[in-house]
């Protein structure tokens, strides 16, 4: 029993040690959404191009990813290839376009082609700021129902998508044709 | 004095700029002026981490201003405006966060370490106090006595090594 005691000290310093050793590994920027399960917000904005408006209703259907991207985030010119090859392989991808110039946008759709299905011009950043967005890129996953499963914050890259991403959005594509 | 002079000039133009930064908003009277600041000094900025919203010069420490005070004017409550801003942003943008069963740890943690630690110390204490007495009194009552008179026999006669002692 004595010995034991004498072994606490050494107990609480491995305890202490595993906690900051996890800290190490965390990104704090990474915020938990405050979203998840949670139905897509309700807005009514424009479309980036053509000029129809674009509500959460048009969201629903199948499941899909929601991109916050734009022309000032250099990030998400980095991601841009990713999300192209994405939408070749078939995965439903719309866009934020977050308070961004929409002439910009345009021209950015026409050099970098343009993998969105639905791309809401957010120019004020009113459904950023109800998406709890704080910067761009910023991804999230909605199911069929609209329904908010998961975000990501940051540039998706290969990596990302096949090892957080693709699962989740499988067993997305899987809830619909079970 | 040349020098003092431009210093001084400097660091009121810095106070300009930053007053400027904070005061862009104009409030009906002073008791919501303070309400104002209370919430952005409250509330924290997602992006920048570790500055409060009326700190941060980040777009969306601006834009989460401007939402604070467009709530404030439309006459909302501080819990209103704070709920809103939880259920887009989550806990994290509290610098006050809720207690909540994620969060005792954190909010009564340090107590319970203190109190821990004064338990622990009044153990080590009580522990040495009783084993002090117990060292002292390892003798019966007899033994207590004779060693008494023992002490307490004047020597009679010294032999010269005594002396030399």
């Amino acid at each position: 029993m004595k010995r034991l005691i004498l072994l606490l000290p050494l107990a609480i310093f491995l305890g202490v040690a595993l906690f900051l050793y996890r800290g190490l590994f965390l990104n704090p920027s990474e915020l938990p959404s405050a979203l998840i399960g949670k139905p897509f917000p309700a807005f009514s904005l424009p479309a980036v191009e053509g000029g129809q408006t674009i509500s959460q209703a048009d969201l629903k259907g199948q499941p899909a990813l929601v991109n916050v991207w734009a022309t000032w985030c250099v990030a998400c010119r980095v991601e841009h290839p990713v999300l192209n090859k994405l939408a070749q392989q078939g995965v439903t991808i719309h866009g934020v376009n977050y308070k961004d110039d929409n002439a910009a946008a345009q021209k950015w759709l026409v050099e970098f082609h343009d993998p969105y299905q639905l791309n809401i011009n957010d120019a004020r950043g009113s459904l950023g700021l109800d998406l709890g967005v704080y910067g761009a890129p910023e991804t999230f996953l909605v199911d069929k129902e609209g329904i908010i499963r998961h975000k990501f914050v940051g540039v998706i890259d290969e990596r990302v998508w096949r090892e957080q991403l693709a699962p989740l959005y499988q067993e997305l594509v899987d809830e619909v044709s079970p | 004095m040349k020098r003092l002079l431009s210093a001084a000039v400097l660091g009121l133009a810095l106070l300009g700029t930053a007053q400027a930064a904070i005061d862009t908003y104009e409030f009906a009277d002073e008791a919501e002026r303070q309400r104002y600041r209370s919430l952005i000094e409250e509330l924290r900025c997602p992006k920048c981490q570790n500055q409060n919203i009326a700190d941060s010069d980040a777009p969306i420490a601006m834009d989460l201003r401007a939402q604070v005070y467009r709530m404030l004017e439309e006459g909302q409550s501080n819990e209103q405006i704070i709920d809103f801003l939880v259920s887009r942003y989550g806990d994290f943008v509290l610098y006050k966060p809720p207690v909540t069963a994620r969060t005792l740890l954190l909010w009564y943690g340090p107590a319970g370490l203190l109190v821990g630690g004064f338990v622990l110390l009044g153990v080590v204490v009580l522990r040495r106090r009783g084993k002090k007495s117990a060292g002292s009194s390892g003798l019966s009552a007899d033994e207590q006595q004779r060693l008494a008179a023992l002490l307490s026999q004047r020597p009679t006669h010294q032999t010269p090594q005594d002396k030399k002692d």
